[in-house]
């Protein structure tokens, strides 16, 4: 069995405390980043999901599990709402794929 | 570019033989690139419905619990939080789709009452409400990670796929096409050198031929 982990500033993720998600607490990039690998590295996460904010700060971090099957880093909106990255990612690896973005 | 090829016969045999499974690879990897392609289209549509729907609701849901947390303590909401009745816990299973081992995320779903491990006494209702509309959000979630996990690692597969059938559609198979005409043209070159010098040597030994009877036979202005 795996764990779910979430990354975020403070009053987002603590929320998914109640739910039973490993929360780490992260307020910058670079504590994001070093929370992700710290994270990955153990092997226990199945599947990381981090605040949209922190994301924007990190691609290249994100981008180094993208093809490692586990664990699955999904950018989650921060309580501002939705910036578009999760569409991003989603779109990127359509013009990895298909060259465009068809749909 | 071409290849540097020995031409003979055995050479021309291999370059064929290699330039028949060329061609088979690149039909079965066009097929494959066809069929992840089809099935990522419908991971990737799928996925962004998903996300279209969960991100509102996710928004919804925070402000949902930033309203309780406004009219709790900080501190009781934080302790009340801090120690939940099960850690959330996920079941991964690998699928191969197209030769792509995919992991397939199943969650074990408690109850309601499972989710609110702490005392009413010291927490309002909305603390509840907010939790219980989170947790509707849990299962969408996985999905969507499991989907955009699926979507990334096709891919990846798709991008390799095609460089393979581009390499073998662009270079190897040309290469191969270039090398079996070159070994034809020179065989052919051989062959048809090899037809002249026969029949000039047929053409020679005729003369030496005709040249021995005309000795043995004395001729006419010679006799008279």
């Amino acid at each position: 069995m795996y764990k779910i982990g979430i990354i975020g500033a403070g009053e987002c993720v603590s929320a998914f405390l109640a739910l039973g998600f490993s929360v780490m607490e992260a307020t910058d990039g670079a504590s994001a980043a070093a929370a992700l690998h710290a994270a990955a590295k153990t092997g226990e996460y199945a599947v990381l999901f981090l605040d949209e904010a922190l994301a924007a700060a990190i691609p290249e971090d994100i981008a180094r599990y993208a093809d490692d099957p586990l664990p699955a880093v999904v950018v989650l909106p921060g309580k501002n709402g939705s910036m578009g990255m999760g569409a991003a990612a989603l779109k990127n690896a359509m013009e990895r794929a298909i060259g465009a973005d068809i749909l | 570019m071409e290849i540097r090829v020995n031409p003979t016969r055995m050479e021309l045999k291999k370059l064929q033989a290699r330039y028949a499974t060329a061609r088979r690879g690149h039909k079965l990897l066009k097929d494959k690139c066809d069929g992840l392609m089809q099935q990522f289209l419908e991971i990737v549509r799928e996925a962004r419905r998903l996300r279209a729907e969960l991100e509102p609701k996710l928004t919804a849901a925070y402000a949902s619990f930033a309203a309780a947390g406004a009219v709790s303590d900080p501190k009781m909401l934080q302790t009340a939080l801090l120690l939940p009745r099960k850690s959330a816990e996920v079941d991964v299973t690998f699928r191969n789709r197209m030769s792509v081992n995919v992991p397939q995320f199943s969650a074990e779903t408690g109850g309601e009452t499972e989710l609110c491990n702490y005392g009413f006494a010291f927490t309002g209702g909305s603390i509840d409400a907010a939790i219980l509309t989170l947790s509707k959000l849990r299962e969408p979630m996985l999905r969507m990670a499991q989907l955009e996990k699926e979507a990334m690692l096709m891919a990846d597969e798709i991008e390799r796929t095609r460089r393979r059938v581009n390499a073998l559609e662009h270079i190897m198979i040309p290469q191969y096409l270039a090398g079996i005409r070159q070994i034809k043209l020179k065989l052919d070159e051989n062959e048809r050198g090899n037809i002249t010098r026969l029949m000039k040597v047929k053409d020679m030994m005729l003369a030496a031929q005709m040249q021995q009877r005309k000795d043995f036979i004395p001729d006419e202005s010679d006799a008279e």
